[in-house]
């Protein structure tokens, strides 16, 4: 029941988002304007928007659009020539491996780092990490990125400055990070995107720790003498789990969908550096499935998180959930 | 967290493998480009965008070529003439042989030439450059006649944007042939290896190729679209070659021991359409806020003065930061029809406000210029820069700035009356054609020509030029119509923009006027 009902939210919500961004792009302009070969005459830019469907009144382009994408074409790109899905889903790879990367990073390193300012939150190491955290959430990506790439590569010459490294295939699908110089092209761009997550998984662990270590059911397993390990373990790392995995689950789809500004600075050749190159030429039928696609990915996603409430927390029960 | 010996193992045969695989695959002469431009199709036909043509040049080749300076040289023709106005020869090269071994024949041109035509669902495709062609005759293996449907002189020219693509493998084959390197087999300095769309694209030499052999053995095409990343790696030694430096970046480059840039006037001219059709254009009011009665622009003195206000020098040295040269033509120095009389207008603020007040406007009136933001070289700048400029001597400017694809929508909307546009050509007579000509559909004259110009002196000119195949006549008429054009100021040249590769400082270039990167150009010192 709960699940189909956030089936059909879930297309309502990707019929909405097609027509809201089907007329923003309607609206910026003609792509045969930016892509027309400036030799052409007349003629033949008024043969070529023909061709192209565009000289057609709004609500009958989409609704071209509308009868393809039931049967799951969502149309062709304009300036490659090749069905916009298949664009999105050849370079999907290379974002997902950096979105994941960069995740692993900050849980890897954010929950830990905020456990202990959590625990010792008057100590110089717990201030250190809540400065060091306050830098990650306010200094902009572009910025940190190129001093990245200006201190680890052009002066220190450790990593590759851009672009991503040699693939493997991994049951069909393209990955870098088994390679030892795919992993070095993959450091830069993650840890990139990984330091606002970071800061803020740090900041969340922190909170839920410092709220948790003043719960009875800490001091009451203080008192009955378990080792300080412990009730760090059982007591108050598994109740913070909840609130961050919600956290990391809609961060992963914010991560994936947002690693735009990351893909154009390190060359990454991912979906968000196509989405850029789209909007520049108004591609328009990559630009609504892109967005689809990561609309789409944001509901799984959240399906995803529900799922695993209930494995960390017995209360929570899928057929009683609203 | 434990990991089982097996799991180690395999890293361990993995990491080996990856490092053999990296030994071997390291040859003496490679050469790894930055590029700037996305890379949307590898087929030569279906986008006449330069990035694709840039990646496209290096697998195939066209009849004719030409060199640095834009002018015509052979390609795979060796010669060309013209029989009479409508007949066209073309001599192909003799034993030129594609990447599959196969011979280069009439054939292959022949159907080359018509394929443009075939392609449905480019939005800007190569069919312009061939529409004045009537028919092709394959006179026999290494000749090849052309008739067009009007007498044509510029048909060398077109010709030359024309890829020759092998008839046996392009024969039925779509862009995404192209894309796979199935398809994409040409006659050019370097074959196909390997393509990874919006990463880069992999060559090697072919040496069958019947031009002096390229330096570089494999050749690694990268697309970096981010400027300050493509200095980066170029600084760190990552790239051998960056086209299109960034304009902050030439002086650390140039002070850089190890690395260089090497520059050249661009054949892009960075130039103001002026509204001279509509009585009362939108975005033009008097000085007191009220309607204009009459169109300012169309009075050759208020256009002189806008030219006057305009510091060329300081915005070449300044906004610029040195990238431009002052300009007074349709064409870039030493472009086909550009004429070296026609001097840049020098800054005369006094001078232009004499005129306005001569023309009726003492007092100025209000004007918004409109431009983009994210295609030429520092083009947002320029745009505030000329705004001061002539809000100096009176005409209050307001600017218009907007990403191209928007920008491009208000002009076709005609919602603009004074608007920035940068443009390239092989001829005076060509831009002209689409630049100032009077707009005339059916004959496919100004469609760019945005402010409506329209002399009939200039039109004459430009069609007598075109109709010649004789080149010195059609020379002469081309730089004639463009002086006539410009002195009328039929719209306001602002600069010739110059390009500017970064390299090591162990390579050489011969920097191109038509601002394309070519692997096989560049060479060890």
């Amino acid at each position: 029941m709960f699940v189909l009902r956030r089936l059909g939210q879930s297309a309502l919500t990707l019929f909405v988002m097609s027509a809201l961004v089907f007329t923003g792009v309607y609206a910026i302009g003609n792509p045969v304007d930016i892509l027309i070969n400036p030799q052409a005459d007349q003629a033949e830019i008024a043969q070529t928007i023909a061709r192209l469907g565009l000289d057609r009144p709004l609500w009958e382009q989409y609704w071209v659009f509308l009868s393809g994408a039931v049967s799951g074409d969502l149309g062709k790109s304009f300036a490659a020539s090749v069905p916009a899905i298949d664009l999105i889903l050849e370079r999907m790879p290379a974002t997902l491996e950096l979105a994941l990367m960069a995740m692993v990073i900050a849980v890897v390193l954010g929950i830990p780092l905020g456990l202990l300012a959590g625990l010792k939150p008057h100590s110089w190491v717990g201030r250190s990490i809540m400065a060091g955290s306050i830098l990650g959430f306010s200094l902009p990506t572009f910025w940190v990125g190129l001093m990245l790439i200006m201190v680890f590569s052009v002066q220190l010459g450790w990593l590759p400055t851009t672009g991503r490294g040699p693939t493997l295939d991994v049951l069909g699908i393209p990955v870098s990070f088994l390679s030892w110089d795919g992993l070095r092209h993959l450091i830069l761009p993650a840890t990139n995107l990984a330091l606002f997550k970071l800061s803020l998984l740090i900041r969340l662990t922190r909170a839920g720790t410092r709220e948790a270590m003043l719960q009875d059911y800490v001091r009451f397993a203080r008192a009955k003498g378990v080792a300080e390990r412990e009730v760090v373990r059982v007591h108050v790392l598994r109740n913070i789990l909840i609130p961050v995995i919600t956290v990391v689950g809609l961060e992963l789809g914010s991560v994936i969908a947002f690693a735009i500004v990351t893909e154009t600075i390190f060359a990454w050749p991912g979906m968000g550096k196509l989405l850029i190159d789209s909007i520049n030429v108004l591609d328009r039928p990559v630009i609504v499935a892109y967005l689809l696609v990561i609309v789409f990915m944001f509901i799984t996603i959240n399906l995803l998180v529900d799922v695993l409430y209930t494995a960390l927390d017995p209360r929570v029960r899928l057929k009683g959930a609203r | 967290m434990k990991q089982s010996p097996r799991f180690l193992h395999g890293w361990a045969l993995l990491l080996c493998l990856a490092s053999i695989a990296h030994s071997a695959i390291t040859p003496a002469a490679e050469l790894r480009i930055g590029l700037s431009g996305e890379v949307t199709s590898l087929d030569p036909h279906f986008l006449a965008a330069q990035p694709n043509l840039t990646v496209a040049r290096h697998v195939f080749e066209s009849l004719t070529d030409v060199d640095p300076q834009t002018r015509l040289i052979p390609g795979l023709a060796e010669r060309w003439r013209a029989l009479d106005a409508l007949n066209w020869e073309f001599n192909l090269r003799r034993g030129v042989k594609f990447h599959d071994g196969t011979e280069l024949t009439a054939e292959d041109v022949a159907f080359s030439l018509q394929r443009p035509l075939s392609i449905k669902g480019s939005p800007g495709g190569f069919a312009s450059f061939v529409r004045a062609v009537e028919s092709t005759a394959v006179v026999d293996k290494y000749t090849l006649r052309v008739r067009t449907k009007y007498p044509y002189g510029a048909l060398p020219e077109e010709l030359n944007s024309i890829l020759i693509v092998s008839k046996k493998h392009a024969l039925n084959a779509g862009p995404e042939d192209f894309d796979s390197g199935r398809a994409l087999i040409g006659t050019g300095p370097y074959r196909f290896v390997r393509y990874q769309r919006g990463d880069r694209l992999e060559l090697a030499r072919h040496d069958g190729w019947w031009g002096r052999r390229p330096a570089w053995d494999k050749v690694t095409l990268r697309i970096v679209t981010a400027d300050p990343s493509r200095t980066a790696a170029l600084l760190s030694g990552e790239l051998d070659v960056i086209e299109h430096v960034p304009s902050a970046d030439i002086r650390n480059i140039n002070k850089n021991k190890k690395l260089r840039v090497m520059q050249t006037t661009s054949w892009r001219t960075i130039l103001l359409h002026v509204d001279q059709y509509r009585p009362q254009p939108p975005g033009i009011t008097g000085a007191d806020g009220n309607p204009l009665a009459r169109n300012p622009f169309m009075d050759r003195r208020v256009r002189l003065a806008i030219s006057k206000a305009i510091h060329r020098t300081a915005i070449a040295e300044r906004v610029m930061e040195g990238l431009a040269v002052p300009a007074a033509n349709i064409v870039s120095p030493g472009v086909f029809g550009h004429n070296a009389a026609l001097k840049a207008e020098p800054y005369d603020p006094e001078g232009a406000k004499r005129l306005l007040a001569e023309a009726g406007y003492p007092k100025g009136f209000n004007i918004t210029l409109a431009g983009p933001n994210n295609r030429y070289i520092n083009d947002e700048q320029i745009l505030q820069t000329v705004a001061q400029l002539l809000t100096r001597i009176g005409i209050i400017t307001r600017v218009e700035a907007a990403p191209m694809s928007a920008y491009l929508g208000r002009v076709r909307k005609e919602e603009t009356s004074f608007s920035l546009l940068g443009w390239g050509s092989f001829a005076a007579d060509l831009a002209l054609r689409s630049l100032v000509a009077t707009p005339t559909p059916d004959k496919g004259y100004g469609a760019w020509n945005w402010g409506r110009y329209s002399n009939t002196k200039v039109d004459a000119l430009m069609e007598q030029a075109l109709a010649s195949v004789d080149r010195p006549k059609r020379e002469a008429l081309a730089s004639a119509a463009n002086t006539l054009a410009m002195n009328d100021l039929a719209f306001i040249p602002v600069h010739h923009q110059i390009v500017s590769w970064g390299m090591r400082a162990g390579l050489s270039y011969t920097p191109r006027t038509d601002e394309f990167t070519f692997a096989h150009h560049f060479t060890p010192r």
